[in-house]
């Protein structure tokens, strides 16, 4: 038998346009039924959300993530294994504080948008990403971080960089998350 | 593949909460007593599901690799749905294709992916069309970048088993 389709090249592009694209046209959608622009982050949030709820158990089963002491391994592996893993992309980190409970994640590259050159007219304050931030979000709170995350920075916007923000609001206590067996 | 499932999250997200139109007033959607405004928020879900999904199909249909630009007979595109879409959306192929040569089509697929999380309990069957919406509007979005208006209906029996209706008119 000769080599299995869906191992092409090609096809691998494929699915990944297929999360970009259905991204894409759902952001679209959520334009059409939501005139202000706080209203479809709200729900990209929301979505995020729900989504990072659980993925968050899909990322512990395929990753070697051991036990983390600080906020800042934390974050290190969110940009280092999660983002690398899911989106194939590998943002920075810097921490912002001397508490040392805030940091950004700095994307250089951002495949959510391939396709979109601008935000669409009349959408200035739309955070085209914002799902992201739920995702970041809801995957914390399911190992008992409590966390703040939004975007601090858009390329989409007009600004240089895009940078998402992270702050850990609660004090990490002796339940460190670790490798789900 | 972490890609595919990265999909498959935001699909069940999207059903989740765009596929709500009966209990939950989601957007567009105005709350009120149960019967027709629950059937009309329903029809809403799923024709709002059914439209992302022919986006995504037309653009996707777009970079797909062909080897003919244009598919004469209806056929091969029917074929091309069931082989390289199928694989490259969903790394499997459709597992049947039936045809009465008069412009319907029957594609059949044992094992859908979108599907299987909910194959554990009977009880979610009639929860299944809003998890196919997005599917038949791929399918529907597909066709018509390779020149084929279509009307795409979903069925299933036992799942993760369903079967997609694919119905070209005659011009």
């Amino acid at each position: 038998m000769s080599r299995p389709a869906h191992r092409r090249p090609e096809y691998h592009k494929i699915n990944k346009d297929l999360f970009v694209l259905t991204y894409g046209a759902l952001v679209a959608q959520l334009c059409k039924d939501y005139e202000k622009d706080e209203d479809v982050n709200k729900y990209l949030d929301k979505m995020g959300y729900g989504i990072g709820t659980r993925l968050v158990e899909d990322f512990l089963a395929r990753s070697c993530v051991g036990r983390c002491h600080s906020y800042s391994e934390i974050t290190d592996i969110i940009a280092q294994v999660a983002f690398k893993m899911y989106l194939g992309i590998t943002p920075s980190v810097t921490c912002n504080n001397s508490n040392r409970n805030e940091f950004s994640l700095i994307l250089d590259k951002n495949p959510l948008v391939e396709f979109v050159e601008e935000l669409p007219a009349g959408r200035s304050s739309l955070c085209y990403c914002n799902l992201l931030c739920g995702i970041i979000r809801g995957a914390l709170e399911m190992v008992h971080l409590a966390a703040d995350v939004t975007f601090l920075q858009d390329r989409l916007k007009g600004d240089s960089v895009t940078e998402i923000g992270i702050t850990f609001l609660k004090k990490l206590d002796e339940k460190k998350y670790r490798r789900k067996k | 593949m972490a890609h595919a499932v990265l999909f498959e999250f935001l699909h069940a997200e999207m059903v989740a909460e765009l596929g709500a139109g009966d209990t939950d007033p989601g957007p567009g959607v105005s709350a009120g007593p149960l019967g027709e405004e629950a059937g009309a928020g329903q029809k809403r879900s799923l024709s709002i599901l059914e439209g992302i999904g022919f986006r995504v199909g037309r653009a996707l249909g777009e970079r797909l690799p062909r080897e003919t630009l244009a598919f004469r007979e209806e056929l091969d595109a029917l074929k091309f749905l069931c082989k390289d879409l199928w694989v490259a959306v969903f790394q499997k192929q459709m597992d049947g294709l039936c045809t009465n040569h008069q412009g319907t089509y029957v594609l059949q697929d044992n094992s859908f992916p979108l599907l299987i999380p909910m194959a554990l309990g009977l009880q979610y069957l009639e929860e299944a069309p809003k998890f196919l919406a997005f599917t038949c509007g791929l399918l529907r979005g597909t066709l018509r970048t390779l020149g084929f208006e279509s009307l795409v209906t979903s069925s299933m029996a036992t799942l993760p088993a369903c079967k997609f209706q694919v119905v070209i008119p005659k011009s």
